[in-house]
């Protein structure tokens, strides 16, 4: 089936909670696998030709100065390794607050992305910067974990104030193509990011595109999640080659248009990994602009999963501002 | 002047525009005769470029004299040096040629821009790469020319006349297998896009292509006539409308020359209700709107499955909205100029009558440039098999929307035009794919894309939209001697 | 034929042959109901043929164009068949058809007998053609980019066919390449002879070959042919047995009105092998595209 767009959109409000099946279309199994094959096919070849057509825009001057900044306000800048320390994410949090020291017009970044165990030394090093802290969960990146571990793992994260809880799903039943089991888990990991009184953390769940093959298992993911009550759908682990692309993210920022036109509900879309220049960042506002439309141009309804990224925009700031090309000696490595 | 998705969109492309300054425009043009550029003897004309209406160059018109010369010298050239040529010689003039033309891609691109109109990306990204394939794919073939199975005998000399929709893509299919074939070439291009060819004969003339072999007579549809006419010419090779088509072909009879006709074409795109729906509007809209559907093998008509109508036109209309038409200059237009004032005035007539006929006209809101030639992206729907917008080539960047029950009727309706070039299909379902291909009577059959061409494979229509094929091993056919088949 | 059985059976009225056209499967007479005397060789009374109207003509297309569909549709292989059938049941109508032949044209029996049995090998010859053309003249495409790209023939449509002098080898040199890649046809016959052809038409009734798919006119060339040339559901034109220059030259400038494939006359040896050019005019260049993607 095809999802509705002869509705028109409503007005796009991030809502705290997020309905479950608002379509009605996981009343059984049968009925939720008829829903996610009955949407329609992505062609592999035509989504890859419309994201290199698009890929071809030419964002120059004011246009760049606007997406530069705009990326920057929507880096979730993520640092997801074993040697990860207290030290390491404190100075990645003041990087995402003030990410260019000599430029005070620099727009801080989204949110901080790190293990659960250091969450609460990045909400304390952010403090009330409004930069957000994200916490990846549910055994990632592998997400091969119990259920009641994987909750546990979230609600770790969400007692230790994190403002988004990334999550991934389990690959290995959505290819078998036991729906439900993804579903159920999405729509656990939902009631686990709820607070007593309000100001639930935000879900995103990861698709894990690279180990879901096709831009068919990306649509029927994407939906999926959205139908679990996701608030974000997201690329990557980035632990898994290939991570975010850019027809992988477009065939995401399709589903949320089609979800918003068919529900009324905006959910956010997060590429993760291997963006890494401010050219293809551009690349991707263009889509999201295109694609999904303006609405989704704001760091609620967009991010990037990225590390390196927020330094090249950085110097390509640099670069409007003064002129001339910089160096990676005039941005802070951390 | 460029149209941005929505008037709320904060994210506003500022202008990209090309730079002209790798363009080294003359105030005037000569003919390409013999090798060298000489005066015309008919009346000059201007060139203007479609996006300002202001003048380009002034460009020679060759007469009755100046088309004799120019087949006295491509028969010369073809007597004497490139037919005799070994064709390992005649394949390394056109690989320098394709070289030639990637290194001048950039000052072609904009060249072709500024007189045909159509926006920078396509000529850059499409024309002109098209336009070095070609020139590589034959060159290959030149020495190969006994495994192609039509023999190795050229032809002699090839009159050929070229359409402005795309100037040097045409020229490209229409020299490189003749030249591959050996056979030497008069070529005339089209009155409103004369200026790429001629910087495509000083192409030759870098590539030290022997004289007479390449000859470019500028003109209008009288030079073309000469061309076409002229005693001396053994082969005709035509691309541009079916009732040109039908005048050459009259002219013809009785003749012994022979002809290739790529004529005007009415395609159908069909979109079935189980179609990759994003890919079939995409495909959709690169069908009508690429080059301003000024497109011979353009998919005018869709015809989409009633059951998925009202979605299939809300999706097209949400993505027409972000089509950003004006400057053909700027990286980021996506539907450049009307060619003339001519062909805009066609189309703005065309689409009145659709009005009159009672079929709903709809285009995005979008800001037109106040000089030059402009039309809007624009479908009509509630179109039906009468309407005069669903049978007569527009020509121009306006799509009749059609619907169907089952396929034969999709098929039924496809086929109901006097036209065969190209139709295109859009299902999830192979075994259809098959069925619908199998029954379609056009040229080419695009199954799940649109508008793809590439030198290897073959290109020509049924019926009305005439005859022969260019491109791939098919192509060589029409340049080399029948009696060995 | 009839006067030499005649002679033979004093004693018998023999019972004559009324020669009708051939259309749609069917023997009908000329609507117009005319029709012209036929003479042998030294000028002698043959038969009485129908001479075709241009309404015979406008019937005859309706008929191939009905055929087209589900003839051009058939396999390769079985149209190869049906071709080698008409080739079979030739074979056995050999003692006929030379005697009409010898009658027709004043070749000696051993002539006579030549043409006949190069006829059936013709037909045999294309009739291997039906499921191996396609793949001496298609191709598959090596496009630069992710598209599966194939390119094959498929038969023009209904072909309007002026049949050279030659009574039975010229007609069947140039119906059988016609009908074996899946055109239909409407074909004016050798209007000094076409007493075979209505014979050959007999043969291609009994063969299996569907009504429609080959039409056979008798009558003037010079009346039939230009409402065949301009009309506008005809898709292809050969002129073989035009030999008038300037008729030629007429039926080629009528056949422009909607782009007709025309097969210009030239001398040819119709005894000579044949080669693929008869099929390859008459055939269109279909290429399909498709992505190959997951």
């Amino acid at each position: 089936m095809l999802a509705p767009m002869a509705a028109p959109p409503t007005a796009a409000t991030p809502s705290s909670v997020a309905p479950t099946d608002p379509l009605g279309v996981a009343g059984s199994d049968a009925s939720l696998h008829r829903f996610l094959h009955g949407l329609p096919g992505v062609d592999q070849v035509g989504v890859e030709a419309r994201a290199a057509g698009l890929g071809t825009r030419s964002i120059k001057t004011t246009a760049k100065a606007y997406a530069l900044d705009l990326a920057v306000r929507m880096v979730d800048l993520t640092t997801l390794e074993g040697a990860d320390t207290p030290g390491k994410v404190r100075a990645l949090s003041a990087k995402a607050v003030r990410p260019d020291p000599t430029d005070a017009s620099c727009p801080s970044a989204a949110a901080v992305c790190v293990y659960p165990d250091l969450v609460a030394t990045a909400k304390q090093a952010l403090g009330a910067s409004g930069v957000k802290v994200a916490s990846v969960a549910t055994a990632f990146p592998s997400g091969r974990a119990a259920l009641d571990l994987k909750l546990a793992d979230v609600a770790d994260a969400v007692a230790d104030g994190a403002d988004e809880i990334d999550m991934v799903i389990d690959r290995g039943a959505f290819l078998v193509g036991d729906y439900r089991r993804v579903l159920d888990q999405v729509v656990a990991v939902r009631e686990a990011c709820a607070r007593p009184g309000g100001h639930d953390a935000h879900l995103k769940v990861i698709l894990e595109t690279g180990e879901l093959a096709t831009y068919d298992n990306v649509r029927r993911a994407s939906w999926l999640a959205m139908t679990g009550g996701a608030d974000f759908i997201k690329t990557s682990t980035g632990k898994v080659q290939p991570a975010a692309t850019l027809p992988v993210t477009l065939v995401m920022l399709e589903a949320v248009r089609d979800f918003r036109r068919a529900t009324g509900r905006m959910i956010g879309v997060k590429p993760a990994g291997g963006i890494r220049t401010a050219k293809d960042a551009l690349k991707y506002l263009v889509t999201v602009n295109e694609v999904a439309g303006p609405d989704w141009l704001d760091p609620d309804w967009f991010r990037f999963g990225a590390s390196s990224l927020l330094n090249d925009l950085l110097l390509q700031r640099q670069k409007m501002r003064t002129g001339h090309y910089s160096g990676p000696d005039h941005v802070t490595l951390d | 002047m460029t149209h941005d998705p929505t008037p709320a969109s904060p994210f506003v492309y500022a202008p990209a525009p090309e730079s002209t300054s790798v363009v080294d425009l003359r105030a005037s043009y000569g003919l390409f005769v013999d090798g060298a550029f000489v005066d015309g003897r008919g009346e000059p004309f201007t060139t203007l470029n479609p996006a300002t209406e202001q003048p380009l160059a002034e460009v020679a018109a060759a007469d009755a004299a100046d088309v004799d010369a120019a087949v006295k010298a491509a028969r010369r050239a073809q007597e004497r040096v490139w037919g005799r040529m070994p064709g390992r010689e005649r394949a390394k003039y056109l690989f320098r040629i394709a070289r030639i033309i990637q290194e001048r891609s950039r000052e072609l691109a904009v060249l072709e821009t500024l007189d045909n109109g159509k926006p920078i990306k396509e000529s850059r990204d499409v024309d002109v790469p098209m336009v070095a394939a070609w020139f590589f794919y034959y060159a290959g073939w030149a020495d190969k020319l006994e495994h192609a199975g039509y023999g190795t005998t050229p032809v002699g000399v090839a009159g050929q006349v070229i359409p402005w929709n795309f100037p040097l893509m045409m020229l490209a299919w229409k020299v490189a297998p003749a030249l591959a074939c050996g056979n030497t070439v008069v070529l005339k291009p089209a009155e409103t896009t004369p200026l790429t060819a001629l910087l495509f004969a000083e192409i030759c003339q870098q590539a030290d292509l022997p004289a007479g072999v390449v000859n470019v007579l500028t003109g209008a549809g009288e030079t073309g006539r000469l061309v076409v006419g002229h005693d001396d010419v053994d082969k005709v090779a035509f691309t541009g409308s079916t009732e040109v088509g039908r005048q050459i072909a009259r002219a013809v009879a009785g003749t012994r020359k022979r002809v290739t006709l790529e004529l005007g074409g009415k395609a159908a795109n069909i979109v079935f209700d189980d179609a990759a729906i994003d890919q079939a509007v995409e495909g959709t809209v690169n069908g009508i709107f690429f080059n301003q559907g000024h497109v011979c093998c353009a998919g005018s008509r869709l015809l989409v499955q009633e059951s998925v109508a009202e979605e299939v036109l809300a999706r097209l209309r949400a993505r027409m909205s972000t089509l950003r038409v004006g400057d053909p200059l700027d990286k980021n237009t996506d539907v450049g100029a009307i060619n003339s004032r001519e062909q805009l005035d066609r189309i703005t007539a065309l689409a009145a009558v659709g009005e009159e006929e009672g079929a709903g006209r709809w285009a995005p809101d979008c800001d037109l440039p106040s000089a030059g030639y402009w039309f809007r992206p624009t479908i009509f729907t509630g179109v039906t098999q009468a309407h005069r917008i669903a049978r007569e080539e527009v020509f121009g960047p306006v799509l009749s929307v059609l619907t169907f029950r089952t396929p034969a009727e999709a098929v039924e309706k496809a086929n109901n035009t006097p036209y065969g070039l190209s139709a295109g299909v859009w299902t999830e379902k192979g075994s259809r794919i098959l069925w619908m291909a199998e029954r379609l009577r056009a040229g080419v059959v695009w199954a799940n894309t649109f508008n793809k061409f590439d030198p290897t494979s073959p290109f020509g229509g049924y019926q009305e939209s005439g005859y022969g094929r260019e491109g791939g091993r098919h192509g060589l056919a029409a340049y080399l001697q029948e009696e060995n088949r | 034929m009839s006067r030499d059985r005649t002679r033979r059976d004093a004693d018998r009225i023999d019972v004559r042959k009324t020669y009708k056209l051939y259309v749609g499967g069917a023997f009908p007479r000329s609507e117009s109901a005319r029709s012209y005397e036929v003479t042998d060789a030294k000028g002698g009374f043959l038969a009485n043929a129908s001479l075709a109207s241009r309404k015979d003509g406008r019937d005859a297309v309706v008929a191939a164009r009905k055929a087209f569909g589900s003839w051009s549709a058939r396999t390769p292989y079985n149209r190869g068949q049906v071709v080698y059938r008409i080739a079979e049941v030739l074979e056995s109508r050999r003692d006929q058809l030379e005697r009409e032949v010898r009658e027709a044209t004043g070749v000696n029996a051993a002539g006579a007998r030549g043409e006949v049995d190069q006829a059936v090998d013709r037909l045999v010859w294309y009739a291997g053609w039906a499921d191996k053309l396609a793949q001496v003249v298609g191709n598959a495409n090596p496009v630069a980019g992710p598209y599966f790209n194939l390119s094959s023939p498929e038969p023009t449509g209904v072909v309007a066919v002026l049949a050279p002098a030659s009574p039975l080898l010229g007609l069947v040199s140039v119906v059988a390449p016609v009908i074996t890649t899946g055109n239909t046809c409407v074909v004016v016959a050798s209007q000094p002879h076409p007493l075979p052809a209505i014979t050959l038409a007999e043969v291609m009734a009994t063969a299996d070959l569907p009504g429609g798919v080959v039409n056979v006119l008798t009558g003037h060339q010079g009346e039939i042919a230009p409402w065949l040339a301009s009309h506008l559901d005809v898709d292809g034109l050969d002129l073989t047995g035009v030999d008038d220059v300037d008729l030629a030259r007429e039926l080629e400038v009528a056949a422009a009105d909607n782009l007709k494939r025309v097969r210009r006359p030239a001398p040819e040896d119709l005894a000579a092998d044949p080669r693929l050019d008869r099929m390859t005019r008459f055939v269109e260049t279909k290429t399909v595209w498709h992505p190959v993607g997951t």
